[in-house]
Parts: C-alpha cells; sequence; structure tokens
C-alpha cells in the first residue's frame, strides 16, 4: 500500500523528520557518504532494523532522501532540494527584511543628523 | 564501523551555506514540482526558461543522441574571466518528456576540466495532483572536484549552490513564475 504525500505542499514534513536526533545522525552518515544500504545504516545504530526502517521511511517522505535500486541493493542518497527549498523561500524573507531594517536605521540615523 | 566507513573523512564539512553536499560517486536530487512534465522538460531544456533559474547564462541542447550541450556564461561571467562554454557535453538520450542523458563537464579551472565528462540523468514521472517529479542523476566517477561544486559545498561566489540551488530556481520558477538565481542572492 502506497500512500502519496506530496512533500511540495508540506514543509512541516520536513521539520517534523528533522525534529528526530535519530533521523539528524542518519542524514549526517549520509552527508559524509552518500548512496548506503539499510544494513550500512543499521549498523551505525543501536537499534533494531525495524527501528531504522521507520526513520528512513519518515526522511524519505520528506523528500530528504531518495533511494534508488543497484542490483539486489536498495541505496539511500541524501536530498539536500527540500532544505535549499525552505532556504530560498524563508532565509531569504528574513534576510531581506533585516537588511532592510539596516537601510531604514541608516537613512533614520543620517536624518537626524 | 568498516574499514570502508574512512574514505569519507577526506571530504571535510562544508561551510555554513546552506545546503551542502560532500563530493560522493553518485548524487541524486528529486524535487516535486506543481507543472506537466511537458513544462519541466522545457524548462529544462529551452534557453529562454533555462536562463531564468540558477546560474547565470543559459543552456542549448540539440536533442538527439549524438547532439551537443552548452552551457553558455552571461556577460558578467564572462567579464570575471571564465569562458563562453562554461558546461559543455553530448545528449545521449533524449526521450522527452521522460528522460534526458548527457554528459556533462564543467569547464572551470584546469583541474576540473581534467577530471573530464561525467554523466547527467533527468527524470520527470507524472503524480497525482498535476505534480511532476524530477529527479536528477549525476554520476561522478572520478570526478571529485566537479561532484565537489555540483553538490554544492563550495562557497556561493565560488559557483557554490549546486543541484540543489538550480532544481529549488526551477521549482519557483515554474510555480510562481519568478526568476530565482544565484545572480539575485
Amino acid at each position: 500500500m502506497v500512500t502519496y504525500h506530496h512533500p511540495m505542499t508540506d514543509d512541516d514534513r520536513v521539520f517534523k523528520a528533522l525534529a528526530d536526533p535519530t533521523r539528524r545522525f542518519l542524514l549526517d552518515r549520509l552527508f559524509e557518504r552518500d548512496g548506503r544500504t539499510l544494513t550500512e545504516l543499521e549498523s551505525v545504530l543501536d537499534m533494531t532494523r525495524f527501528g531504522v526502517m521507520k526513520h528512513l521511511r519518515v526522511l524519505e517522505e520528506a523528500n530528504l532522501i531518495v533511494t534508488r535500486r543497484s542490483g539486489r541493493e536498495k541505496l539511500h542518497f541524501l536530498n539536500p532540494v527540500p532544505i535549499r527549498l525552505i532556504h530560498d523561500r524563508w532565509i531569504d524573507k528574513f534576510t531581506e527584511r533585516r537588511i532592510a531594517a539596516l537601510t531604514d536605521l541608516k537613512r533614520e540615523l543620517e536624518d537626524r543628523s | 564501523m568498516t574499514a570502508t566507513d574512512t574514505t569519507a573523512a577526506d571530504t571535510t564539512a562544508a561551510d555554513s551555506t546552506p545546503p551542502t553536499k560532500p563530493a560522493a560517486t553518485t548524487q541524486v536530487y528529486r524535487v516535486y514540482i506543481q507543472a506537466t512534465p511537458r513544462q519541466v522538460w522545457d524548462a529544462i531544456t529551452q534557453p529562454e526558461w533555462n536562463a531564468r533559474y540558477g546560474y547565470p547564462g543559459h543552456s542549448e541542447y540539440d536533442l538527439r543522441p549524438g547532439g551537443a550541450y552548452r552551457g553558455i556564461a552571461d556577460a558578467d561571467m564572462l567579464a570575471m574571466g571564465l569562458p563562453e562554454l562554461l558546461v559543455d557535453g553530448e545528449v545521449l538520450e533524449a526521450d522527452p518528456p521522460r528522460r534526458l542523458v548527457q554528459t556533462w563537464r564543467f569547464n572551470w579551472s584546469p583541474e576540473i576540466i581534467a577530471e573530464g565528462y561525467t554523466r547527467v540523468t533527468w527524470e520527470t514521472a507524472e503524480e497525482i495532483g498535476g505534480i511532476t517529479r524530477l529527479t536528477v542523476t549525476h554520476e561522478l566517477e572520478g570526478a571529485p572536484l566537479t561532484a565537489e561544486q555540483v553538490g554544492g559545498s563550495a562557497p556561493m561566489v565560488e559557483g557554490g549552490g549546486g543541484w540543489a540551488m538550480i532544481l529549488s530556481g526551477l521549482k519557483t520558477l515554474l510555480e510562481t513564475g519568478k526568476d530565482l538565481g544565484i545572480h539575485d542572492a
């Protein structure tokens, strides 16, 4: 049974996935070396195979990892695009506002003098 | 930890430029876009679209096996001393709007050019709700410097941003009509 969740409609999914230390640990391991198997990822965690699979599923639903078949193996790749999207959509807005605020402050100070 | 786990140690963690990826043999990127596969295909392959996101400049594709791929620098990049043909390659497979396979070489520095041609596969899949899933797979065997560049590990000013930045811009353009490139940073 496959349920489609569209990450594009849901930044919450990304934040929720990132809110868990085990899942961040898994992403860190993939950042170090991409394209790992479940068995490899399982070996770096003190957790059952089922537990690791559950975390990987949450990450995959958030589109933070992409899996690819290579022969009999399923490889896990870190996908940074959702984080980049949040960066582009949100962080830039805050930066713009900060710059705008500084510009306003400068103008105000200059007007005063 | 097995001995192979230490091979990642030579990839130093990137600086604060988000988000980044270290060198790896294959990199896989995926983005969901509210658009048809044809719109996504055109945004990748048509210069009037691909000039509007990602790095400055545009890309030209001769969409047949053996056809040329040319990533052309814009005037600002030329002024920085970069070559006009900033990226080049060959189309290996073109099955619009589903699948595009090409070779890809980044003519950025003698060291990167020496790594030779890598291979990029673009795949679109139509999902429910008018959404297209775009997957970009970049095979980077024997090209660690190229991998670092496209993985976005280099700072923005040195051409960082990589595929994540490009694909974020592609999605934003198709969904909002807004240009979102490194040139806006």
